[in-house]
């Protein structure tokens, strides 16, 4: 048994031709009103995920979209042998249109990239990347990075501060422009699709002392692509 | 979309290996490269301004995302006037069209350069009925593609982050409202270029917006093909 075990092992490997990769990332909020919160990233090994669409979110995951908080998903990275970049300088938030450059170097098995980060303000939005096979090639390559709803809150769209970042409880915790309204009386109590799915976008109104949301529909909408994620093989 | 951004890639390194070889080689001084560049307005009723073209060289950029907007930029972006960006490099080959692009048309004219060094290309027009959306390609490589080569490029909407998206009525310049354009004043709540998140509209529960639902866009909102003749 063990014999057989180690045979596959390494068929796998001539197979995917794996081997250890130096990479730089250059990752860019594109939205025009939008904060991401600490970004993750982590390579892995093909059959691995942060979040997979049409399927439920974990908990950890679920911890990250509502609230930010990328500990648990730094956990499960670790413990799956990942190579894992947690809030790379100069740290979270990012702004819109800003630009944050790492180097990653991925051990030979860990050939697909994934990466998440919260959309503020929302309920539970985050821009993510699932399981990307990272080229092997020299080369600069450009990806661009849709908006997921986890499928954990009703998208309430009500200013609740910090206790909204807590997952399970209702509203968003935060908008680092500072222009969150209040009031709200709650554009959705119902969360259609309970599985990770594309985010239909942000409503807001344009009233901050009233109406159904406190996220200002002039300056909280996007459009995907939310982000623009750029691999340099070295 | 991930499929052709990296054919590009790959395509143009390689490109750049063909190029290394070229020094051994005697390529012909005086070679054209002639490209022709339509531009689809693929929207649902925003009006272009009259798009502008440019061939330049690979330093060159008529906007960075996460930069604040130059002042030509945002003269194109707030009020659609693109001459300020081509008086960028007044020497390039270039081109200005005449007339504004209806939703559903479009525009199709020929950029023609000898200098091996100018096969970058960026095209820009407003979307008129917005406070500062814009669309086009920004500093695309053309050298790798080879005679009666076509590539097809689906454009995003940009917000040059130099206007507030008010909609307000006197605020925009296109036929929907008929407003003002260009102002030097920047009043955004981001100030650097990003991608546009859409327009609202009196439709969309924004009584004071004087846009409607018609306005609208999403991603992509131009298709810009270019060939090489």
């Amino acid at each position: 048994m063990k014999k057989t075990l180690l045979a596959l092992a390494i068929s796998t490997v001539s197979i995917t031709c794996a081997s250890a990769q130096d990479l730089t990332i250059n990752f860019t909020n594109l939205t025009h009103g939008s904060h991401f919160t600490p970004l993750l990233f982590g390579a892995h090994s093909a059959d691995q995920h942060l979040f997979q669409i049409a399927t439920n979110a974990s908990d950890s995951l679920q911890a990250m979209a509502e609230g930010g908080s990328i500990s648990a998903l730094v956990d499960d990275l670790t413990a799956l042998n990942a190579d894992v970049i947690s809030n790379p300088p100069p740290g979270g938030p990012t702004e819109p249109g800003q630009t944050v450059t790492f180097d990653l170097t991925t051990q030979a098995l860990n050939t697909h990239l994934s990466m998440t980060a919260m959309i503020l303000p929302s309920n539970d939005g985050f821009v993510g990347l699932d399981a990307l096979a990272i080229p092997t090639t020299v080369g600069t390559y450009t990806y661009y990075l849709n908006a997921y709803d986890a499928g954990t809150e009703a998208n309430d769209e009500v200013f609740a501060g910090m206790a909204g970042g807590t997952p399970g409880a209702a509203g968003f915790p935060a908008d680092p422009l500072g222009r969150q309204g209040a009031n709200a009386t709650g554009v959705s109590n119902t969360e259609n699709n309970a599985t990770v799915h594309i985010h239909r976008g942000v409503i807001g109104d344009a009233d901050p002392m009233g109406g159904a949301s406190d996220i200002d529909s002039r300056i909280h909408r996007w459009l995907n692509p939310v982000a623009r994620l750029v691999i340099e093989v070295k | 979309m991930h499929n052709m951004i990296q054919k590009i890639a790959i395509s143009s390194a390689m490109v750049l290996s063909i190029f290394a070889c070229s020094d051994n080689n005697n390529t012909p001084a005086n070679e054209t490269y002639r490209f022709s560049v339509q531009i689809i307005n693929m929207t649902n009723a925003q009006p272009l301004s009259p798009p502008v073209a440019m061939l330049h060289d690979k330093n060159f950029n008529f906007w960075r995302i996460g930069e604040p907007a130059s002042l030509a930029l945002e003269t194109l972006a707030e009020g659609g006037s693109g001459s300020d960006l081509l008086a960028l490099q007044p020497g390039n080959p270039q081109f200005e069209a005449t007339e504004a692009v209806p939703a559903g048309e479009d525009v199709e004219f020929i950029l023609q350069t000898s200098d091996a060094e100018q096969l970058y290309l960026s095209v820009a027009s407003m979307l008129i009925n917005t406070n500062d959306a814009f669309s086009g390609v920004n500093s695309i490589e053309l050298d790798s593609l080879t005679e009666g080569q076509t590539r097809v490029y689906d454009t995003y909407a940009y917000d040059a982050g130099t206007e507030f998206n008010s909609e307000l009525p006197g605020t925009l310049p296109g036929p929907a409202d008929g407003g003002e354009g260009f102002n030097e004043d920047r009043d955004d709540v981001t100030s650097v270029v990003t991608l546009h998140g859409g327009v609202v509209s009196a439709d969309d529960s924004f009584n004071e917006s004087t846009l409607s639902a018609a306005d609208k866009f999403d991603n992509p909102t131009l298709r810009i093909i270019v060939t090489a003749l």
